[in-house]
């Protein structure tokens, strides 16, 4: 709810997700759609346009809508139809995109979200279609003139749209980080968010362009919410419209072009024929779907007896959760999240990369462990020789050796630092005895000093009582 | 052999004497390109291209010289200036395409060229094959070689259309300037030219040749198809045109027949169809009387000739001139001066387009995309677009269902003989109204194909079109040759290039 | 229905063809005289009848995921009036 003048006002805030489809050649053409490349050299005829030219469409791109909509428990439409859109752009050199208007090869589908309050949201997709991505309109490069750069006119995108079902930006951003989970366990797309449409308070649409984060877009609704509030609580309409985010100012101001009562005289492009899907096909590609990140939170709570929320954190990303499974075979899995959610994200947060990038390996990783476990190093000492590995590379035992960080189990040895640590603190002791039952950690502190924190705890923690005790 | 014989040959024969050797693909290719030259009063032709031409034959010869001739080597080809040459300018008779080269070549023309077909150069047309006259070009109107007799009514020599959109295509083969050439037909574009220039046109199966590389008009209507002097030219020209083509989603997936080997010239039991309504108000009586002689002629060669009714058959050019300008709209919105083509400078981009549009497009073509624009715009498409896409619907099963009866269908090509430039083509609708018996086959996708059958009473052909069900070319084929031995139809227009006479 | 000259105008702003003053009526009345020739299909009952999806039978053919066109650049700026280095120029768009 956002308080306005009148009173409270609730949201209502649907959400049109654009993502470009992972694939090596566009959705229907073959031109090739790596990033960076020379401006107009990775364009084909039929991307430009040219007269007599026709489309094909790509299986691949299919396939790749079929499985998100698959992952976001929707229902596949064995038969879709491409329709074009018809607007004149400098960067739609066709003057239509081919996209999906009345049947699009997904349906209705739903994303549960985690709330921070534990509870469970689900929101509702309405569909999911694939549709042809323009090329890129420069306008910053001469005063008077723009550029354009057609290497991404043709790029399949899907676009994913949801219910109005999102009640608040905080709801917003938590959708979007859940859905660009999914995408991301799928590999059907890249993480790169861009969105279109926040903000409904009461059912009159404004479009907002422009957002590529997710805090963007956050931001956007919040400032598009009030705004509309304020609009109507002083006796005015909101207007239909497009709006475009302006990052720096953090508000939503209308577009400067004109404006153009949008008919886009959809009709069923007569370049292509409907597409029929084979249920067999779409069968299969539901067995190989890889497991998605709900499934997957649920068994580890089941199977590693993980918290809910440890394992959200964990299954967030795919790459995190393989390196963790891969690190808790064997072990004890508690263990191994604590030090992946601990120690291993601090430094990778620390050096600003991805868990594929880490200095760190699943095996050197286990291998710590393993040495904590059999005894071989004290917990608090893995710690730095965690620091060591991650700045130097270098393998746990070997580090282990190289500083002499061995744990001192050996009784006697420990019996020894005890007993010079008590004799050196003599009055310590008396007051210990006497009652100051604080100066214990002191006693510890003190050891472990001697010891250079290589003391067995367990074995310190006895001896120190056996010897207080007298 | 002189000139005027060499000219006369039919593609068959041509093909015949080239592997005799009775002259060079060379001597061919001059003897055409000198018919290119003479034919120019005529204006059939865009860009001759006698050069490449010349090359071509040349290739050609080297071929037959090493006893590896292929099936069209030598024959001389106009292009609809439709088809995208690469290289070559291509205009679609539009001002709008100024300076166009395409950087490809268009499958059905790339299937020519690798039979050995040799390029006389790029036809003109109405522009966007929009039109049934071939008035509407950027680079003016065609004429018909075919002129009035003096002394029959009307008969005053004026010029006269060749019809269209191919008109160019038509007259060139016609005027012996071309022994054969390609063409497209969305409403009747190959047939009614074939028909009022008196040479046999052909429609092929929708999806029977690729349209990859043909500028698009309609792209639901739109069929390549072959312009030739007789059936069997256009049975041998087909079969190299044709083929499913991975680049066209349209192309149909259907091996192409040997359709020469479909003229075996026996049509016994096969059952003709004579559909009730094509019989039109006003339509003139040698027209009908035509159609009633090609029937008889039918019915000797051992037909059964059936009454048959095509009940939507008057709502076929309304449908027709709602989806193909609605279509036409989009296809050609890519006309906007920045990739290729006129380009106005003006101040902000869409002055540029608006402008750039405005000058690039002639009347017809404006007309057509303002109608179609209209037809799909927010309110209007139930009303007109679907509703013209349910009655194409309704055609197709009338066809169904009239095949079921009969195994092919006699109708007149065209509700008239050629017209002079200037009479009639003011009345849009009017022009619309020359598609009438050709449009249906379009809006069904289904073969048809025009012979010249008989003279009007001012001297000038008259075309009958044979139909069929999808895919069956060859059934279309073999009647039409039945149709044209009985018509013999040996008349030649007026101007015919290498005619010393 | 009958198209009037302020139609003529928003169906050309559309189709991004200026039209002259002078041109819209004479045009409203030709597109009119076309359109209400058109609506004879009314007479037709449809009401049970789908739209055509297309003449050809078969459904969508597609094509492996494999970049097949590797057309240079001179190709796809060749004809262009206007270029500057590798990019199309238009006049500038605000937004």
């Amino acid at each position: 709810m956002i308080e306005g003048r009148t009173g409270p006002w609730e949201t209502v805030i649907g959400l049109e997700v654009h993502a470009q489809v992972i694939s090596k050649a566009k959705l229907f053409s073959g031109a090739a759609t790596d990033f960076g490349a020379e401006p107009n050299t990775q364009v084909s005829p039929v991307d430009a346009a040219f007269p007599g030219m026709l489309p094909v469409i790509n299986r691949f791109c299919v396939e790749q809508a079929v499985k998100t909509g698959l992952g976001l428990n929707a229902k596949i439409e064995l038969e879709s139809v491409f329709e074009r859109k018809n607007y004149f752009y400098p960067d739609l050199p066709a003057g239509y995109q081919i996209s999906q208007y009345q049947q699009p090869v997904v349906g209705q589908g739903r994303i549960s979200l985690d709330m921070p309050d534990g509870t469970v949201r689900e929101i509702g997709i309405t569909r999911l279609h694939l549709e042809q991505d323009a090329g890129k309109s420069l306008h910053d490069q001469h005063p008077s003139l723009t550029y354009v750069d057609l290497n991404r006119a043709g790029v399949a995108l899907m676009e994913i749209v949801s219910e109005p079902d999102l009640r608040s930006a905080e709801e917003a951003g938590i959708y979007l980080r859940k859905l660009r989970s999914i995408l991301r366990y799928l590999g059907t797309c890249d993480g790169n968010v861009s969105v279109r449409r926040p903000g409904e308070p009461l059912g009159t649409r404004c479009e907002i362009k422009n957002v590529n984060s997710i805090r963007y877009v956050m931001q956007a609704i919040e400032h598009e919410a009030r705004r509309q509030i304020e609009l109507i609580e002083e006796g005015g309409r909101v207007e239909q419209q497009t709006r475009l985010f302006d990052a720096r100012r953090g508000i939503t101001r209308p577009m400067r072009s004109k404006e153009e009562a949008h008919d886009y005289r959809y009709f069923p492009d007569p370049d292509l024929l409907p597409l029929v899907l084979d249920p067999d096909w779409v069968k299969r590609l539901r067995a190989e779907l890889p497991e998605l990140p709900d499934a997957k939170k649920a068994r580890f709570v089941s199977d590693y007896g993980l918290s809910a929320d440890d394992a959200d954190v964990l299954v967030a990303e795919k790459e995190t959760a393989l390196y963790f499974e891969r690190v808790a075979k064997g072990r004890d899995p508690k263990v191994a999240a604590n030090w992946v959610m601990g120690d291993l994200f601090g430094v990778l947060n620390r050096l600003a990369i991805g868990i594929d990038q880490s200095p760190v390996s699943v095996e050197q990783l286990g291998a710590l462990i393993d040495l904590i476990a059999d005894g071989t190093i004290s917990g608090r000492l893995a710690k730095d020789v965690f620091a060591e590995m991650a700045a130097s590379g270098a393998d746990p035992a070997a580090i282990v050796e190289a500083k002499g960080l061995r744990q001192v189990t050996d009784s006697r040895a420990i019996e020894a630092a005890v007993e010079a640590v008590l004799t050196a603190q003599a009055e310590k002791v008396v007051e210990y005895r006497a009652g100051r039952d604080k100066l214990y950690g002191f006693f510890v502190g003190e050891i472990m000093r001697a010891t250079q924190g290589k003391a067995n705890p367990a074995l310190v923690h006895e001896l120190l009582r056996k010897q207080l005790a007298g | 052999m002189s000139d005027g014989s060499l000219l006369a040959l039919t593609l068959a024969q041509a093909r015949d004497g080239l592997v005799r050797k009775s002259f060079s693909a060379r001597e061919f290719a001059l003897a055409y390109n000198d018919a290119v030259e003479e034919a120019k009063v005529l204006n059939a032709y865009i860009t001759p291209t006698p050069e490449r031409a010349l090359e071509m034959a040349k290739a050609t010869d080297a071929r037959l010289a090493r006893g590896e001739g292929l099936p069209l080597d030598g024959i001389p080809i106009a292009v609809k200036d439709l088809y995208c040459t690469k290289g070559v300018l291509t205009t679609a008779a539009s001002h709008i395409l100024d300076g166009f080269h395409p950087p490809y070549e268009s499958t059905v023309t790339s299937k020519l060229w690798q039979a050995g077909a040799v390029m006389l150069g790029k036809t003109n047309l109405d522009e966007f094959a929009m039109g049934s006259s071939n008035t509407t070009s950027w680079y003016g109107p065609v004429e018909n070689p075919w002129h009035r007799q003096i002394g029959s009514p009307k008969g005053d020599n004026r010029p006269l259309v060749p019809g269209g959109s191919s008109g160019g295509s038509a007259t060139a083969v016609a005027a012996r300037a071309a022994l054969a050439a390609t063409g497209t037909d969305t409403g009747g574009s190959i047939r009614q030219p074939a028909s009022f220039c008196g040479i046999v046109g052909m429609k092929p199966t929708y999806g029977r040749c690729s349209r990859w590389g043909v500028v698009a008009y309609a792209s639901s209507l739109d069929h390549p198809g072959p312009m030739v002097r007789t059936v069997r030219d256009a049975a041998i020209m087909l079969r190299a045109m044709a083929g499913h083509d991975p680049k066209d989603s349209t192309s149909a997936p259907v091996p192409v027949p040997n359709f020469e080997a479909a003229l075996t010239g026996d049509i016994r039991g096969l059952r003709v169809g004579i559909p009730k309504e094509y019989r039109v108000d006003g339509m003139p009586a040698e027209i009908e009387t035509l159609w009633r002689q090609g029937a008889e002629w039918l019915r000797s060669a051992g037909a059964e000739v059936v009454d048959i009714s095509l009940p939507m058959t008057k709502y076929a050019l309304p449908a027709y001139y709602i989806i193909a300008p609605a279509e036409a709209s989009s296809n050609l919105a890519r006309y906007d001066g920045v990739r290729f083509g006129l380009r106005v400078e003006r101040g902000t981009l869409d002055e540029m387009y608006e402008v750039t549009r405005a000058a690039g497009f002639g009347a017809e073509v404006r007309r057509r995309v303002l109608i179609g624009t209209y037809v799909l715009s927010a309110g209007y498409y139930d009303a007109y677009y679907l509703k013209a896409q349910r009655v194409r619907t309704l055609i197709m099963r009338d066809f169904a269902k009239a095949f079921e009866q009969v195994d092919c269908i006699l109708t007149p090509t065209a509700p008239s003989a050629a017209f002079a430039i200037g009479e009639k083509t003011e009345d849009p609708v009017a022009m619309y109204l020359n598609d009438v018996f050709t449009v249906p086959a379009n809006l069904a996708g289904l073969p048809a194909i025009s012979i010249p059958a008989g003279l009007s009473g001012e001297g000038l052909p008259l075309g009958l079109q044979i139909s069929g069900r999808a895919f069956d070319e060859e059934t279309v084929l073999r009647v039409a040759e039945v149709l044209e031995r009985a018509a013999e139809f040996r008349h030649v227009p007026s101007f015919v290039a290498g005619d010393r006479g | 229905m009958p198209l009037d000259k302020a139609a003529v105008a928003r169906i050309a702003a559309l189709a991004r063809i200026r039209l002259g003053e002078a041109e819209l009526e004479p045009l409203a009345e030709e597109l009119s005289q076309i359109l209400s020739w058109m609506e004879q299909l009314n007479e037709v009952d449809t009401s049970e009848v789908p739209p055509m999806a297309s003449a050809v039978a078969t459904s969508l053919p597609m094509r492996n995921d494999e970049v097949t066109d590797r057309t240079r650049r001179e190709d796809i700026l060749g004809n262009a009036a206007r270029t500057t280095q590798g990019f199309f120029v238009v006049p500038k768009v605000l937004e």
